[in-house]
Order: C-alpha cells, then structure tokens, then sequence
C-alpha cells in the first residue's frame, strides 16, 4: 500500500478553520463588493458588446434577485435549480438562493424533460431560475410532475409575452419585487447573510453517472471555499485573472473555476456570447487562466490541422517544421534536459514565425495557467499545447472532492501525471489499485441516498475514487483508467480500454473510440470517424459521400483509420505493461455516439456498459471471422422521438507488432 | 392585442390586374392586409404569387386596379417610396451582398433611417459617429433576436443557404416594418431549419407587432402560422379565409391537384 499525506502529517484538523465573517459564498461577495466595489467581477458578451458588471453590481443583482426570492417565501434550506448556458444573472440567481440560506442545484441545459424532471423531483427544488423560453418549455412540461416546484423564474423575455402560467415571472419582475421588499424589510438580506454558516451546503451537483441514476452530491460552503482558497494559494491565481466561463455550469469544474474561485480570488469571470461563438470570444477576452476538458483541446487541435492541411504547402512544410522543433524542445524541458543549441534557436524563430502567431489565433497568448480535467488527456495532445509555450497542466479531481485533488504544480509537469495533491488532501492506493483521498472539499454526502454514501465513503472518511491509479516516486499521483474498466485478455495481460481510446482521439480522424477485450483473446475497437476532418479529407480526394454512414463505410477510410491504429499499436511497443494489448481488428460505427442515445454522458464519458450492450451484436462480429456486419440502431432525435438506422458495417484488420524492434 | 378585422386593413389592393404583353399575370385581385395579421398567400407555380407581392413593394406597376396602405392610395410608387412607408421584404432567390459580412448587409437595412452627410460620414466624426453607433446597437439587437451572432463577420455568400435566408430577413427587419413581405421564406429547407423560420417569423409577430404577408409552398407550414390564406390560381384569387376554410375549399384543392380546365 502507499501512502502519501501531505504536509507530512501535520494536518491540524480534518475542517480548517474560516473565519466566521467569511465563511459562505454571500459573505466573500459581500467582501469583494466593499474591497473592490469598482473592479470587474464578470462580464457577458451581448449584443455584440461586452458588457460589464463590476463585484459592487454582482452583489446588488445578487441582493435584488435574493429580496424577490424571499418575497415569493423562500425558507432557509430551499433548493433553486439553476437550468441554462453561463449566464452573469445565473450566477448570481446561484449566489441569491445561497444567501438566503438556500442550495444551487444547476442542471445541465442540454438535458432532456426525463433528465431534469428526475432531479428536480429529487432535489424537491422549489424554485428553478432558468435562461430561457427553450427551458421553461422543457420545466412546464414536467411541473406536474415535479409537486414542489413552485416558481419558474427566466431571464430572456424572448418569446415569453403570452405565457400566462402560474408561478411563471420573469427575472426583471423577481428584481422589481426584490427592490419593493428591500423597502419593507430593511436589513434583510445583511440578516439573512449572516445567519449562513460553513457547513450549510452550498451547491447539489447531480453527477451525470456512467451507470443508473444521477446522484446528488452535497457540497458545502467550507468544502468549496477551503478547497478553492488552496488552489488560488498554490497557482497564485489573482484579481486581474481572466477566465472564460463556456462549460456546463452543472459540471462542478465552471462552479469551481468560475463561481467559486472568482469570488474566492475576485477575478473576472467572462461568459461567450453563444455556444456557437466561444472560440471566437476566446480570442478577444485572451483569458489568462483557462480550463477544458480534453475533448475541447482536442476539437481546437483539430480545427488547427484541418487548417494547416488547407494551406499552400510552403505554409504547411513551415509549420510542421517548427511543430516538430518545439515538440523536441518540450520533451528535454519536461525531462529536464538541456535543449542542444540549434534547436533553442529554432525554436526562438519558430516562436516568431508559427507558435506566436498560432497562439494569438487560439486566444492563447495571455494564458499563465490552464488546466485539463475530466478524464485523461492524450501524451501527444498534451505536449502540443505545452511546446507552443502554453502552460497547460493536468489536474485531477470529481465532483465528490469539490473539483480538485491533485494538480501538477509549475516547473513539475510529467505527460503522464495528474501531479501532487493540493494541501490538505491525502492520498492512498488501495490493495485492489484503487485511488482514495481524505480532503477538505470530501463531500457531505449524496442527497437523500446513503446506501450509494456508504459505498463511496470507507472506514476513516477514505472515499473510493473509482479510478485505477499509482503513485509514482515524485509523489505523482498517475490515472490508468477506471477501476472497474481496466481489465484482462484471455491470456492474462492488462488490459486498460480508455488509455488505448485516448491514444486513438489523438488522431484528428478519431472522435471518439471504444475498445473491448476483457477476457477475449485480443483487443478490439469501435471507431468514431470525426465528421469535420475526414469529410474534409475526403473532399480533398475527390470522394464523395452522402451521410456519416456512408463517409464511414468508404474503403479509403478504413485504410486511413487503419494507418491511425497501427501508429496506436506502435507506440504501445516501449510501454512494458501494456504492450500486449494491441488492436487486432475493428469496425467504424455508423453514427456518432450520441447522449441523447446515452451512449456517452453529457460530459462525453463513453458509458462502457450500454454500448457493449448495445453494440453486443458488432462486438461478436469483431471476434468472428467475418469481415462485415449488419446493424440497426434505435436513434433518438432531439425533440425525443427515436428512429432507425440500418448499415452494413465492413471490419477490418490492423497489425500488431511485436518484440522490441519497430516495424 | 390582434385586430379583431372592424377597423380599416393596412394594405387593401383593390381589382389589380398585371398584364406582361398578352400574358395576364393577375387578374382582377382584391385583397385586405389587417394589422397585426400572418397572412399567407398560396398557389401553384405561375399563379401570380411573387407578382403580387412585386406590385405591393412597388417593383411591378398595376395594369389596372389600385392598392391602398394606410388608407392612402399607393399604386403608382417606387420601390424606395415603399420601403419608407414601412413595408420591407425579402426574396425567393435570396439577394444578399454576397461579398460583405452579415453585418453590413443587416446594416444596409437601416440605410433608410440614416440621415446622409457624406462630408461628417467621410470623417466619422460627431454625429455621424453618434448615427452609426445607434444603428450598429439596433442591428446587433436584430443579431441576438435571429441568434446569428457566430455569423456577425462571415461574408454572407459563405453561408449555408438557410442561414442566408436567416440574414435577409434580419435585413428586413433592420428597416423596423410596419409590413413584412415574406417571398418564400423557407423553400429549399430541410425540416430543422424550417421549424427555426416558423418560430422566428412568429416571434417577430409576437415581438415587433409586425404585420406579415407570406408566400409559401409547404402547407403544414402555412396551416400553423398563418391567421388567413388566400389562394391565387392563374393570376385570379379563388379562395380567401382561415387556414381551415382554404384547406376544404374545393377550387383549392382543383388548382392543386389539378382538373381539367374546360
């Protein structure tokens, strides 16, 4: 078993101590408000304009939607959903329910009726605050269903003039009557504030699970803040950050990157105009703190390449040029070996020529710290940003642990690490090679379900990760995949699916890869083509196509996927556990996973177990002889009906090499 | 609230007849545009539709007949005398300046509510500043209500045809209509972008009050939307009521499925 405690054991009490006047979220707005009342707390780009709202204006927003709030009768201990994209007057609808004593449930805005029916039924929400007509079209639906919502509050009056139901109002009218109240109830809110403690529980995150039910977890004020202020601390994050808020609120990473360190450090939070418009906004917010999951880095790495692979070849020759130069000279750096000299000269005149420029492109130019979360990031992806000079680290961490357990620090970054864990947090192996952790941000529990609490949390408050892991000799902590995922061919050896799955989406041709083996005689995969680049590929040879089945069947690009996986079982041959678990065959799906389908979360988790469900039929396909296979598949559209495809589907062979000598 | 039809159309065309040589494109058509009303106007190809809503914007002059706006006769104006009285429309074969962005094509909709100083305008300097800023801020209201903000900077012959559809009534609309002429605003579409069109076209009702003539072909489309079809059949008008009047109208379902003309 291995241990590592941080602080050398020295952890002075499991619940550090916050002082009294600080210790909720509607306290430290209240700080910011008096600290910094002028300073820019979040802005929101509409109507074309970044518009800005400074931390005095967050506060009073706050405070007005909060005095609206108790005029409608919210009691202490009330759940608000909080449903839409990242909006300021979401966030601080989020802050208002809290300081009122209330918990923010934010859902995720893509869910479909059945999704958020469960958890607002489940949370026993009372009041939902929501973006716009599309949500309060989807809460209507299911208000019948769910007997404790009450009020259903929109911000974007858009679309809205003849609604007439009960308990419908609109943000600006909750605001009106926030202001009416305040006249009545002079001091109210102060009161309210300040009646709210550490322990109060701020926020119920429902996980979006890879199995059964969402599960809401509890996470307290202290949990949040302790958690957010030792972050803040360690990557000496400050007020003149920027960070750009574009993922889910619902995921507990934007609560933490966006709500919860943004109040805790004071920086400014920025919200994108649209979900069609964020890579643009990035680029003219040039956020200096910027976090996204791999498949994001990897959708901006693909948009890059499809454009280089467009330009003249001179252009395309220089780049690959320099890629190659930064790429050699960021491996001596995380090896901490000294860079030869004609490639520390390169590589100051391709920082001129290509990865300047290309990082201004991305709006990557002003990032000090960014992070990647959510699951692992593929080597290669990872050492493309950093050899632009982009300081992106991996950090680890669920929503069980209020975002954050491990983070690579500064100057300590290895490809395949999570880094060390943040202070106050503790790790351990256990004997199965699951990772466990004690923390202060360890949550309070999953809302009115202790049976799944009592299986997460262990003896000691140690709680299952649910990940595989080690711990390397630096005290890096190292994720091989989900402990319940890493398994074993016929033969004996390991077996780790999401590793060889990232190792495929690092192709810009691979959206999304699943592989099986567990107790087969070798591995095999399903392949997502990704639609943008293959298409585009395709289109540069004169091939035609008709739908996403039909660009997938093509003979030409299953040859292209083919070179894709062998390159995969290449690189395999110098990792010694895993070298005997290479691809021998696989087959391109007819369609992209899709949530909707739940084939993946709404975070884009391959949920294993429904797709080898699913797909039983192709998956007996891949280890028969054939060399085809029919399918047809129940699809589900956006409005909710649900439709079929029929495919044939070719599989092909790809080569596996062996020994130590390259092929 | 919706005109309840007692008090006096916006647009009446009264007995308009278009003659093209010997070819009689409308015959003797009368029709009434309420305020506040979806109207839809339906007909098999070569009916008279897009000749009609021509005569009304003002690019076809009437044989014959007359069109009153406001309770004032109009029949003989130009194009621009109509689009200043409010009336703005958009294309069958969309017309979009292909080269510029979406934005200055949107903007080019305003030009009518621009007052012209080509010496302050040449500077952009004190109130043509003023001028271009108070338009750019109703244009990008326009942007947020149509939810093209990705789009702001793309050229608009770069765009997928549904979207160019989309532009061209933010055109149309940036000219703040009284009357909105809709000349096939969802052909060429597939299923998704049509429900789109359907929900902005009746959101700009809902919003703006804007009154909204229509040519349409797909009939569940025009059955949702529209308060009133009227129905035209080689140049004359065989049919004028509510949707489901229009749809058990047996000329109607002659002209459209087609019997023998004796």
């Amino acid at each position: 078993m291995q241990d590592i405690a941080n602080g050398g054991g020295h952890r002075a009490s499991p619940t550090p101590a916050l002082a009294p006047d600080l210790d909720t979220f509607p306290k430290l707005a209240v700080r910011n408000a008096r600290r910094m009342p002028a300073k820019v707390a979040i802005r929101e780009k509409d109507y074309g304009i970044w518009q800005s709202y400074t931390w005095g204006e967050y506060l009073e927003q706050a405070r007005l939607i909060a005095l609206g709030l108790a005029a409608l009768g919210f009691a202490r201990g009330d759940k608000t959903a909080i449903v839409g994209d990242n909006r300021p007057q979401l966030y601080w609808a989020m802050l208002a329910a809290q300081a009122l004593g209330g918990v923010a449930v934010p859902l995720y805005q893509d869910s479909i009726e059945k999704e958020m029916q469960y958890i607002i039924d489940h949370a026993e929400a009372r009041f939902a605050v929501v973006e716009d007509q599309e949500q309060v079209d989807k809460l209507l639906h299911v208000k019948s269903e769910c007997p404790r919502l009450e009020y259903i509050i929109y911000d974007d009056p858009r679309g809205m003039r003849h609604y007439t139901d009960a308990g419908l109002l609109s943000l600006a009218a909750l605001e009106e009557m926030g202001a009416k109240f305040a006249r009545e109830h002079p001091g109210h809110f102060d009161k309210e504030v300040a009646a709210g403690g550490a322990d109060d529980i701020a926020i119920i995150c429902y996980t979006s699970g890879t199995t059964g039910q969402p599960k809401g977890t509890m996470l307290s004020h202290r949990n949040l803040i302790v958690t957010a202020q030792s972050a803040v601390e360690r990557e000496g994050l400050r007020e003149s950050d920027e960070v750009v808020a574009y993922l889910p609120m619902a995921w507990i990473g934007d609560h933490m990157f966006s709500f919860g360190q943004s109040i805790v450090a004071g920086f400014t939070t920025n919200c994108p105009e649209s979900a069609a418009t964020v890579l643009h906004d990035l680029k003219e917010i040039g956020p200096t703190y910027f976090f996204a999951p791999p498949r994001i880095w990897e959708n901006v790495l693909t948009s890059v390449m499809v454009r280089v692979d467009d330009a003249s070849a001179i252009k395309r020759g220089m780049v690959h040029f320099f890629l190659d130069v930064a790429r050699r000279v960021e491996r001596r750096r995380l090896a901490h070996a000294p860079v030869p000299l004609t490639d520390g000269l390169l590589y100051q005149i391709g920082r001129v020529l290509v990865y300047g420029p290309l990082r201004d492109n991305l709006g990557m130019r002003r990032i000090r710290v960014a992070y990647t979360a959510g699951e692992a990031i593929g080597p290669e992806l990872f050492e493309f940003y950093r050899s632009l000079g982009i300081n992106v680290k991996q950090l680890y961490g669920m929503t069980e642990s209020s975002a954050l357990i491990c983070i690579q620090q500064d100057g300590d970054v290895k490809l395949d690490t999570v880094g060390t864990p943040l202070p106050g947090v503790e790790l351990r192996i256990s004997e199965a090679g699951e990772v466990m952790y004690r923390s202060p941000g360890a949550f309070q529990g999953y809302y009115k379900n202790p049976e799944a609490t009592r299986e997460t949390v262990a003896a000691g408050g140690w709680i299952h990760s649910g990940d595989a892991g080690v711990i390397d000799k630096d005290g890096h902590l190292k994720i091989i995949d989900r402990a319940k995922d890493v398994g074993r061919l016929a033969d004996g050896t390991i077996f780790a699916p999401k590793y060889l799955e990232n190792k495929l989406k690092f192709s810009p041709y691979v959206k999304e890869a699943v592989c099986v083996g567990h107790g087969r005689p070798f591995v095999a995969a399903l392949v997502n083509i990704d639609l943008g680049s293959v298409g585009s590929w395709a289109e540069r040879r004169n091939i035609a196509y008709t739908s996403y089945t039909d660009l997938a069947q093509k003979p030409a690009v299953y040859e292209l996927i083919r070179q894709e996986v062998e390159r995969v079982n290449r690189s395999l041959l110098g990792e010694e556990p895993l070298r005997g678990a290479q691809i021998r065959r696989f087959l391109l799906l007819h369609k992209e996973l899709d949530a909707d389908d739940q084939e993946i979360t709404r975070t884009r988790k391959v949920r294993r177990g429904f797709v080898a469900q699913k797909y039983a039929a192709l998956i007996e396909a891949l280890y028969s002889e054939s060399d085809s296979v029919k399918v047809e598949a129940q699809v589900t559209y956006e409005d909710g009906r649900t439709g079929t495809v029929r495919a044939d589907l070719r599989i092909s062979d790809a080569e596996t090499f062996a020994g130590g000598v390259p092929a | 609230m919706r005109d309840d039809g007692r008090s006096a159309p916006l647009l009446a065309v009264e007995d308009v007849s278009v003659n093209f040589g010997a070819v009689q494109a409308l015959s003797g058509v009368s029709l009434d545009v309420r305020r506040g009303e979806i109207v839809a106007i339906i007909g098999p190809n070569g009916a008279g539709k897009t000749t009609l809503l021509n005569v009304i914007s003002g690019f076809y002059h009437a044989s014959s007949g007359r069109i009153f706006y406001e309770g004032r006769d109009r029949t003989r104006l130009k194009p621009y005398d109509v689009a200043a009285l409010g009336i703005a429309r958009t294309f069958q074969n969309v017309a979009l300046f292909k080269g510029m962005s979406v934005l200055d094509n949107i903007m080019t909709g305003r030009l009518l509510k621009m007052k012209g100083n080509v010496l302050l305008d040449a500077v952009y300097w004190g109130p043509a500043m003023k001028q271009e800023l108070e338009h750019r801020a109703f244009v990008e209201r326009i942007i947020d209500f149509l939810e093209i903000e990705a789009i702001r900077k793309t050229p608009a012959g770069r765009l997928p045809y549904g979207l160019q559809k989309r532009v061209e009534l933010a055109r149309a609309l940036a000219a703040e209509p009284t009357l909105l002429l809709l000349d096939e605003p969802m052909a060429g579409m597939n299923v998704e972008e049509k429900e789109d069109m359907c929900r902005f076209i009746l959101d700009v009702h809902d919003e703006f009050g804007t009154t909204i003539a229509l040519i349409e072909h797909d009939m569940s489309v025009v059955m949702d939307i529209s308060h009133r079809v009227v129905a035209l059949d080689y140049g004359r008008k065989i049919a004028d009521g509510t949707p489901d009047e229009v749809r058990a109208d047996q000329r109607v379902l002659d002209a459209y499925l087609g019997v023998a003309h004796a």
